[in-house]
């Protein structure tokens, strides 16, 4: 079974807006795109396992023209609080990287 | 075959304050731009930059950056239009903006009508408004508790296009903008001048970040030619490319939706968007909408809450790191308690946060590896600053000399600096995330003229 990083080429998260994370899975092909984009370990119940999170509020959004799965999902605290350890988010995309396919 | 007219709107960065070339500029005015617009401000920083109403970027970078953009302004007698100044966009840290602008306009002789658009919002006013209903909470937040508004340091509201268009309609040649949507500042010229809704919006929100959408984000600036129903975007120079990759791409970046994005006067929609190249460089977008909706602002809250300090100490010793899981729990347990025995109640509802950068400091999720050297950064959260402060001084015999075993001899791990402590400040936090409706476009936006025309010929 591949892991995440290798059927990706980038894989990025940031901040959308201080309550949100997005995440922007960059696919090495269309080919992996179409293998990978409805992989169970992508699906808001596993990410929301992931980051501890509500299932029901993980937003998934396929755009094949990129082939590209953006995921977005509630920080659980707001960004900044006092125990913020990642003000940007832009790390937020690791814990990803070696899910299994 | 005559090209549709377009108008140029001219995006030299990302950020004012960022970095911005003359020669890029330059090339944009040579280009045939019909304005200059750019935005100096995000949240992405976090909730400091607003609470404490100070902008991210030094003074030195602000100024360089302005002091181009005016000029290139008195020059070419273009519109410039700048949004969200000072990061934050309330009242001071626009102001702050302000009076470096009339520093330069000073020091280069310039002379224009200089706009400033506020947008800050009184936290008793928006406790008002939200007990009577016309404020509106965004996901993930659920309801609206009107004290939240009354304990902000600041609040500011989110502006659209229309105080820019009124600004410059009034004869503004430089629009100086509190807290506005990204994209607004934008596509305030090309709505002012008839261009269409889906387009100049869409062209708003590909420019936002300068060369963000361009193959080589760092070089430079971009422009984008907005007419009716089509925007071209183009990098400013030569050596740089936008292909409909990176400008299709630049949809995904820091939205939650790739396909929507809620404005103030209503929702841009690109599920139907076609981005083809036009050359090497230049890519023609179609099929944005632009569909209306009821009037509304975003509103943006922070606020000071607890206080901070921090110890650091750089652990190499192999006894600790070889069972970190376990190190770090007995030494949270041994602060804990001695800040208990020893200070007791008064030190009040606190948290002590061990985070071992080098092995889990930014996930903290326990790791399954040994590492060679870890910095353990010690935060106190406390009430007040001195509280926080003798809570970090009271563990720092511990934090400094705990063992892995209670039996094994002392170690002394590496403090880099002396005093040990180091008081960070104030905890923000972002309290808002909420919509409030509004009559009309500038009901809560108050404009001021500066007149250095009226004061140069007086």
């Amino acid at each position: 079974m591949p892991e995440l990083l290798d059927v990706c080429r980038h894989v990025r998260s940031k901040n959308a807006g201080p309550f949100w994370i997005t995440v922007d899975l960059f696919f090495k092909d269309a080919g992996c795109y179409a293998r990978h984009v409805d992989s169970p370990a992508l699906q808001p119940e596993a990410v929301a396992r992931l980051f501890g999170i509500d299932p029901s509020a993980v937003k998934r959004f396929p755009v094949p023209a990129l082939d590209v799965l953006k995921l977005s999902f509630p920080r659980k605290v707001p960004q900044g609080g006092f125990l913020e350890r990642d003000m940007h988010g832009g790390q937020q995309y690791v814990r990803l990287l070696s899910v299994k396919l | 075959m005559n090209s549709p007219p377009t108008i140029n709107i001219l995006v030299p960065t990302g950020a004012l304050g960022a970095g911005i070339r003359a020669e890029d500029v330059d090339a944009g005015l040579a280009a045939g731009a019909h304005a200059i617009a750019c935005d100096a401000g995000s949240t992405d920083s976090g909730p400091a930059y607003l609470a404490q109403a100070r902008c991210k970027y030094s003074r030195a970078a602000i100024k360089a950056d302005l002091s181009i953009l005016m000029r290139a302004q008195a020059r070419s007698k273009l519109p410039l239009l700048i949004g969200s100044c000072g990061t934050s966009g309330c009242d001071e840290a626009l102001e702050w903006t302000r009076d470096i602008a009339l520093e330069i306009a000073a020091e280069h002789g310039l002379a224009p009508r200089i706009a400033v658009l506020y947008s800050e919002q009184p936290p008793t006013q928006m406790q008002r408004a939200a007990q009577q209903g016309t404020i509106h909470p965004l996901p993930p937040l659920t309801t609206v508790d009107p004290l939240a508004f009354a304990q902000c340091d600041h609040i500011v509201a989110l502006m659209g296009p229309e105080p820019y268009v009124a600004a410059l309609e009034a004869g503004a040649d430089i629009v100086l903008g509190g807290r506005t949507t990204d994209t607004a500042v934008l596509a305030a010229v090309p709505l002012m001048r008839g261009m269409g809704e889906g387009a100049a919006w869409h062209a708003g929100k590909i420019a936002e970040c300068g060369g963000l959408c361009a193959t080589s984000p760092r070089e430079g600036g971009v422009m984008v030619r907005v007419a009716s129903d089509f925007f071209d975007v183009v990098p400013l120079r030569p050596t740089n490319r936008c292909t409909p990759y990176t400008v299709s791409a630049h949809m995904l970046y820091e939205n939650s939706d790739p396909f929507l994005l809620t404005e103030p006067g209503g929702v841009l929609d690109v599920s139907q968007a076609r981005y083809e190249a036009l050359d090497e460089r230049t890519v023609r977008v179609t099929g944005s909408r632009f569909i209306r909706k009821t009037y509304t602002m975003k509103l943006e809250g922070a606020a000071a809450s607890a206080f901070q300090t921090l110890m650091l100490v750089g652990i190499q010793d192999p006894k600790p790191l070889a069972d970190l899981p376990r190190f770090l729990s007995r030494m949270h347990q041994a602060l804990t308690a001695r800040v208990d025995e020893t200070l007791g109640a008064a030190a009040g509802s606190y948290d002590i946060s061990l985070r071992p950068y080098g092995w889990n400091a930014v996930s903290g999720i326990e790791e399954d590896f040994v590492p060679r050297e870890i910095g353990l950064l010690f935060v106190a959260t406390a009430q007040t600053q001195e509280l926080a402060t003798q809570i970090a001084k009271t563990c720092n015999p511990l934090f400094f000399h705990m063992p892995l075993h209670r039996e094994a001899e002392l170690p002394s791990y590496a403090f880099p600096f002396s005093p040990a402590e180091i008081e960070r400040g104030a905890v923000y936090e972002f309290r808002l995330n909420h919509v409030i409706e509004v009559d009309e476009p500038c009901a809560l936006v108050r404009t001021a003229f500066i007149d250095l025309r009226e004061k140069a010929h007086a």
